[in-house]
């Protein structure tokens, strides 16, 4: 052994190492390919060896190959083999080597999962470091499934650095794998807290990567946020808040109001150019979700733009730039502030330095007024002339067309001037934005009809020029306008002064030199030329013009029947024979014009370019539906309730998703796609019209003749834009002339009331008025099209799949995959590992229901908004009044409103929190007990900020009269907030009925004496873990809860803690079954092999396992007994160790949380098949409130409806039994009636209450 | 997010690449060379800021990059990063850099860019900025090159003597002069 070790050693020296291998590239500069190629051989040679040193060596080698280009996926396996060495030096070799070449489509990667797994729960912290480090760039969706109950145990680990590590890497799981989201989120949001600096940045960083894709998923967090950013010194961390404000301010302006004044301390404060830059940003953006008339912010605006033009003047030009590009955030909503300074953004526009150039380029783009967009234009232009790269001169070539048709043509006042600054652009050497030009001659030419005639005067003669611009030009594609132009001619040939010079320079031999689709273009609009040349010819008594231009046709034509184009020489030999055909007409005499030109007859409107999309779907077509009954495989579809279809609102213009055969629809649309794709009639989606005739191949492949112009081109004729400038001028004068003669009519009469739009300086826009009355027609869109957003999401973002609401209680199924299930249990169990499995067919359900679930939201959101002004007004009067009640325990109110005002409807609570972190911790106790105080903390947070800093925005500030009446419903409306709050506490799947709101209210106005009180106490923490067993080596607490799914099985949590200092391993878990319940092991197993827990436990760590149960009767509650026997290891020794326990499955955990509508309740109750019961419990001293939420936290039940101090639950067993109880209180009596239609089961679940009250 | 960190002489030579994205390694070469192409053409005295880069991200990414003496560190980033954090990050970097190698040059870079590697995995992670603290990413560094040593223990004492002894030689026709 010994000798086989120092022969690898010797082995190895003579193995080149990286060194090496860099210095004998350097050293091989002639022949670099050739020597790599030897060393790839020799590393291959030395990957073969069994060497772990020598294949770490090779490996190392191939990292830096990989980075000159070098492919090395080839060596995947070698990589997986030094990753999983022992040594710690190789393993980094390994990960280092895959975090740089693994990716998706790497085929070992599945290979890796459990060594990753190993070295993630490593005693060694650098062992998982490095594990982490690899795993963050080549996580997939299978390794981020399978691991991200993993990384969340070390979400809690003892070190930070493992702890910052893990915080990180969840962002990538959650892209890989958007279902980890929600049961993570409650973890990382509690390391928002963490007492290491370094964590709390990365989870920071987490959040604002999440919340900058989907900020509205984010906002109940602003709180905490707003708490960090007032406490946190790390300019690092405040930066990501500030930015991560920036974008949520768009979305509650409230919050924007209460970040201003932080915001504008810290610009004064800080010394730092990065905070202060990235405040200025964020004041800009909540400035920019303010209505812009409050005047009181205008103090802030000046700021911004005050600091910014200190930044744009620094000599520091990273400021200069940055300058620049806040400032044009301003500039959409403040323009006025901005436009003041305009010499100095004209300043950058002559900067050395082309970032600064290209920004000060954006900041005109807003700057421009009717006014000033001639003048503005002018000087591009005169940079255009002087730009040398093509790069910025393209830039500014599409900046120049950007300003100049923003906003429909807004500042345009002088079409005429705009298309001789077309036409002028046209004569730029080597610009490739030819199709750009030519597209804004049409469209200008289309939508403003007077312009037409002078429009088809310049295109006509840019015709006549075209040699200038083809011939050395034609690669650059300013070609393209060619297009336009023999377009405009031909479609708006009336106007033409002289057709037939036109249709002759149209059919020059040298047009056969264009790219193919200009040439089609040509044809076709040489027949329209045709047509108008004799319809002018028409009644003329000499015909020969008429006959020489159809000879003129047939003589040119046949240039193009020969082009090599289909398109041309389909055109052109079609044209070619009506041509010839007329020609025959003619010398007959015969009148042909009418009918030719009956040809091309009909007006061309501009349609919109969404309008194909926006059509509806009309009222009662479903496109996914069957018009023929499918064939019979789909059995379970004709089940449905018709009700499915009935219920969904007719408006949806996507296809509808219908909840159940989702899956199905998705493998038919699936095989209608593969059926569209091979049918070659079927239309594919296409890029609009213009990209298809840009995209058209064949420039560089027709042979051209170069025609080199070294001379600047003047093109004869064509009319300079400059001379317009002067002209507009003049005439602006006159009318203004005019104009003051009016007004001094007018003011005699009355006053007309227009209002105005913009004004920009002395001179208000509307007082330009255009040259010639301009029509802009807008483009068509389809009747009753539908308004929509959300045209310009991108459906691949990774990112969609995360807009998951975070806020909504985890439901049960919403859990992690342990491993264990996926060992341990029949494939059948959809609560465990089927979730995982089924995963990815149920996405696209389950983000049908997210949709619906959103529009709800914002209804509710709306509903609370309105509701909220209404309460703000009364606001105003109550606050003395609550001082004098509440004292201090009022406090909390004002903020938890607060928080829930922010929060839009479902705000994350107390209660839920910690059940939710419950079932995911890993030290439930203190955890438990940590996050109830987080959260409590972060809902107190803000409150000092309201009562010393912001004084002025914090709403219930202004001094109040007293004034009984409002402030009784005031607190009503209080009270209604709170119970909304309570009745999330419990659990309950909120789908709750506004009325039952008033009903409540009603009821709430006696209480209030005591009541207000009472309520204002929090919940305290509750948990359904209950220990299990506990030695002074290993602590089990376990919960159990039901499968609805399934019938007859129970899915048992057990959270392993490790107490000792030691290592423990090899932990095997296993339940003596009873004849009516059994652990459900994998198949092969004995009946009595116990089931090995699915990891080890380092010291202080803990880790949750699940096991199923089989049961068959759930009408009695059962205990099995049980042992965990477990190895504990430290470093000098190992024993065996066993713990017996005892599972207790109570009538309770076959119940599931079950929501049930108060209609639906009365008539189960009327239906008279449940049988009765009832329980009394004495001396119960809580809040009633507290009362509910301990039944339907400990017993799964939920509120079906509360009146005073009665409220009717309900709740569902495994096996589709239901519960009902009315619980009534008075005084410390409390009495709940219960029905149900299994009696023994109702009896056992009111033991079970009673047990639960009794014990508290 | 950081999509990609790259550093390059100031022949576009790479002397380090890491992309947080999958590229084919051809794409890689040519993101190194057209971004190359576009920080070199630019005067020492402009702005750190480029935008525009085509292969890579799209117009939600910057370019923000140091040049120092023969090598350039450019970071690819979106807007979720401030730019003015970032190019304090680099300078982090580079000092980091120069504290582990002790004057560093561009032949440290050129020779021990695994090491590089170690020191920039203390500072990203998978894109995100992990450690912004020098003198905890050297501790990080120093303890994982601690560890290193000891696992070389009595096995890797030939191979070490061996390396050693390599390391002695004059480093071929390489000078280390170029401070920074």
């Amino acid at each position: 052994m010994a000798l086989k070790i120092v022969k690898g050693s010797i082995d190895r020296m003579f193995d080149k190492n990286l060194q090496d291998l860099v210095r004998g590239i350097r050293n091989h500069k002639e022949d670099e390919a050739k020597y790599i190629s030897t060393c790839i051989d020799e590393i291959k040679q030395e990957l073969k060896q069994d060497n772990i040193a020598v294949k770490a060596n090779a490996v190392c080698k191939l990292t830096y190959l990989q980075m000159l280009g070098y492919d090395v996926s080839w060596a995947a396996f070698n990589i997986v083999e030094v990753m999983s060495s022992s040594k710690f030096t190789y393993k980094r070799i390994g990960y280092l080597a895959a975090s740089q070449c693994f990716h998706e489509s790497t085929d070992v990667i599945m290979l890796t999962t459990n060594q990753i797994r190993k070295d993630l729960s490593s005693p060694n912290q650098y062992d998982t470091g490095v594990a982490l480090t690899g795993l963050s760039c080549f996580v997939t969706p299978d390794l981020a499934r399978d691991l991200a109950n993993d990384i969340m145990t070390l979400m809690s680990h003892t070190k930070p650095y493992i702890r910052k590590k893990a915080v990180l890497i969840m962002y990538k799981v959650f892209l890989k794998y958007p279902e980890s989201l929600r049961p993570a989120f409650p973890r990382l949001k509690e390391k928002l807290e963490d007492p290491d600096p370094g964590v709390q940045s990365a989870a920071v960083n987490v959040i604002c990567e999440l919340a900058r894709r989907n900020p509205k998923n984010y906002l109940s967090l602003a709180p905490l946020f707003f708490k960090l950013m007032t406490s946190s010194t790390n300019n690092w961390v405040l930066i990501k808040i500030i930015k991560l404000f920036g974008a949520l301010t768009p979305l509650e302006p409230r919050l924007g109001k209460k970040l201003i004044e932080p915001l504008t301390n810290l610009i004064h404060s800080t010394s730092a150019m990065s905070l202060l830059y990235e405040c200025v940003n964020t004041v800009i953006a909540v400035l920019i979700s303010l209505s812009s008339g409050m005047p009181n912010h205008s103090a802030s605006i000046q700021l911004c733009v005050q600091k910014l033009r200190i930044l744009i003047e620094d000599s520091d030009q990273n400021l200069k730039y940055l300058g620049l590009l806040a400032m044009s955030k301003i500039l959409k909503t403040h323009p006025k502030s901005v436009q003041s300074h305009k010499d100095l953004i004209l300043q950058c526009l002559d900067d050395k330095d082309e970032s600064i150039r290209l920004r000060a380029l954006d900041l005109l783009y807003g700057m421009v007024s009717k006014k000033n967009l001639m003048e503005i234009v002018k000087k591009l232009m005169l940079h255009v002339d002087k730009a040398e790269g093509t790069t910025y001169r393209d830039e500014l070539l599409t900046k120049i067309i950007d300003i100049c048709s923003q906003s429909n043509y807004q500042y345009i006042t002088n079409f005429e001037w705009y298309i001789s600054i077309l036409v002028e652009l046209t004569r730029l050497e080597g610009t490739r934005h030819g199709h750009l030009i030519a597209s804004q001659m049409l469209d200008v030419a289309i939508r403003v009809k007077a312009i037409r005639v002078f429009a088809v005067a310049q295109m006509a003669t840019l015709l006549d020029n075209a040699h200038l611009l083809t011939g050395s030009m034609q690669r650059n594609g300013i070609c393209e306008v060619l297009y336009a132009a023999a377009w405009i001619c031909g479609e708006f040939s009336e106007h033409l002064e002289n057709p037939l010079q036109t249709l002759e320079a149209m059919l020059r031999p040298k047009v056969a030199t264009l790219p193919g689709h200009i040439q089609a273009v040509y044809v076709q609009n040489a027949a329209k030329l045709f047509a108008t040349v004799l319809k002018s010819q028409e009644g003329n008594t000499d015909s020969t013009t008429a006959q020489e231009t159809s000879q003129l046709m047939i003589d040119r034509l046949p240039l193009f029947v020969q082009s090599a184009n289909l398109e041309v020489q389909e055109r052109a030999s079609c044209i070619l024979q009506l041509v010839k055909y007329i020609q025959k007409l003619q010398q007959k005499d015969v009148e042909v014009a009418e009918e030719v030109i009956a040809l091309f007859a009909g007006e061309l409107n501009p349609v919109a370019p969404k309008a194909q999309k926006k059509v509806p779907v009309p009222e009662g077509l479903d496109l996914d539906a069957w018009i023929n009954e499918p064939p019979s495989e789909s059995e379970s579809e004709d089940e449905q309730p018709k009700a499915i279809f009935a219920k969904e609102e007719p408006k949806h213009s996507r296809p509808r998703h219908t909840e159940v055969d989702e899956k199905e629809l998705a493998r038919r649309r699936e095989a209608r796609k593969q059926e569209q794709a091979n049918n070659p009639f079927y239309i594919k989606a296409s890029p609009s019209s213009q990209k298809v005739y840009q995209d058209a191949p064949g420039v560089e492949h027709i042979p051209v003749v170069q025609i080199d112009l070294s001379v600047p081109l003047k093109v004869p004729g064509l009319p300079m834009s400059d001379q317009y400038v002067k002209l507009e001028e003049e005439r602006r004068q006159k009318e203004r002339a005019e104009k003051k003669k009016k007004e001094k009519k007018k003011r005699k009469e009355k006053r007309s009331g227009r209002g105005k739009k913009h004004d920009s300086g002395p001179e208000s826009e509307e007082d330009i008025t255009p040259a010639h009355m301009v029509d802009i027609v807008t483009e068509e869109m389809p009747e009753n099209a539908l308004p929509s957003d959300d045209d310009d999401k991108d459906p691949n973002d990774p990112h969609k799949a995360l807009d998951i609401d975070l806020d909504k209680p985890l439901a049960d199924s919403e859990k992690l995959p342990v491993r264990s299930h996926r060992a341990a249990e029949a494939p059948k169990s959809p609560a465990e590992d089927g979730d995982a499995e089924s995963a990815a067919t149920q996405e696209p359900k389950k983000k049908s229901g997210k949709e619906k679930r959103e529009k709800k939201k914002d209804k509710d959101r709306d509903r609370k908004k309105s509701k909220e002004e209404k309460k703000k007004k009364k606001h105003k009067h109550e606050e003395k009044e609550e001082d004098l009640l509440g004292g201090q325990v009022e406090e909390p109110v004002v903020q938890s409103e607060e928080t829930s005002e922010v929060a839009a409807p479902p705000t994350s609570t107390t209660a839920e929190v910690s059940d939710l972190d419950f079932w995911l911790s890993n030290a439930p106790v203190p955890s438990n007990t940590q996050e109830a105080a987080t959260v409590a903390a972060a809902e107190a947070a803000p409150v000092p900020e309201a009562a010393l800093g912001a004084a002025p925005d914090s709403e219930p500030d202004e001094p109040k009269d007293t004034e009984m009446e409002e402030t009784k419903s005031s607190k009503h409306k209080k009270k209604k907030q709170k119970k909304e709050k309570e009745e999330k506490e419990k659990k309950k799947k909120k789908k709750k009925h506004h009325h039952h709101h008033h009903h409540s209210d009603g009821g709430g106005e006696e209480s209030v004496q005591n009541g207000t009180v009472e309520e204002e106490e929090p919940l305290p923490p509750m948990s359904n873990y209950c220990l299990l067993a506990e030695n002074s080596y290993i602590k089990m607490v376990y919960d159990i809860q039901g499968n609805l799914q399934d019938g007859s099985q129970v899915v048992v949590s057990v959270i392993f803690e490790n107490k000792c200092d030691s290592f423990l391993k090899s932990m095997e878990f296993n339940v003596l079954d009873s004849l009516n319940s059994k652990l459900q092991r994998p198949e092969g197993s004995g009946p009595h092999d116990g089931l090995t827990v699915p990891f080890q436990l380092p010291p202080g760590v803990s880790n949750e396992a699940r096991f199923v149960f089989t049961v068959q009767s759930i009408v009695m509650p059962q205990k099995l007994k049980g042992t965990l026997t477990f190895i504990v290891k430290n470093e000098d020794s190992s024993t065996h160790e066993k713990l017996d326990f005892k599972l207790h499955f109570t009538c309770t955990s076959y119940l599931i949380t079950t929501p049930c509508y108060s209609d639906a309740f009365a008539k189960l109750l009327e239906s008279g098949d449940l049988k009765g019961s009832s329980v009394r419990l004495e001396g119960v001293n809580m809040p009633f409130h507290h009362l509910l939420a301990r039944i339907c936290f400990h017993h799964h039940f939920s509120v079906v409806e509360r009146i005073d101090s009665c409220a009717s639950m309900y709740s569902r067993s495994i096996q589709g039994h239901h519960v009902c109880l009315l619980v009534k209180t008075s005084g410390q009596t409390v009495s709940i009636d219960a029905k149900c239609d299994e009696p023994t089961l109702l009896g056992n679940v009111l033991d079970e209450i009673k047990q639960t009250f009794s014990q508290c | 997010m950081i999509k990609a960190i790259l550093i390059f002489n100031n022949h576009g030579k790479p002397r380090l690449s890491k992309f947080y994205e999958h590229y084919t390694e051809d794409t890689e070469q040519q993101i190194i060379r057209e971004t190359f192409h576009l920080v070199s053409k630019r005067d020492e005295n402009v702005c750190n800021f480029l935008e525009g880069g085509m292969l890579i991200g799209g117009s939600d990414y910057k370019l923000i990059y140091r040049h120092y003496a023969t090598l350039y560190f450019v970071f690819c980033v979106d807007s979720s990063e401030s730019e003015l954090g970032i190019l304090d990050l680099i300078q982090v970097f580079v000092e980091t850099l120069d504290k582990c190698f002790e004057n560093v040059c561009e032949l440290d870079l050129i020779f021990h860019v695994d090491k590089v590697h170690n020191i920039l995995a203390e500072m990203v992670m998978g894109g995100m900025v992990l450690e912004t603290n020098m003198n905890e990413i050297i501790t990080q560094v120093d303890a994982q090159n601690k560890m290193e040593k000891s696992e070389a223990g009595i096995a890797g004492a030939p191979a070490r003597a061996c390396i050693s002894c390599k390391e002695h030689e004059p480093p071929g026709n390489a000078q280390k002069h170029q401070h920074w």
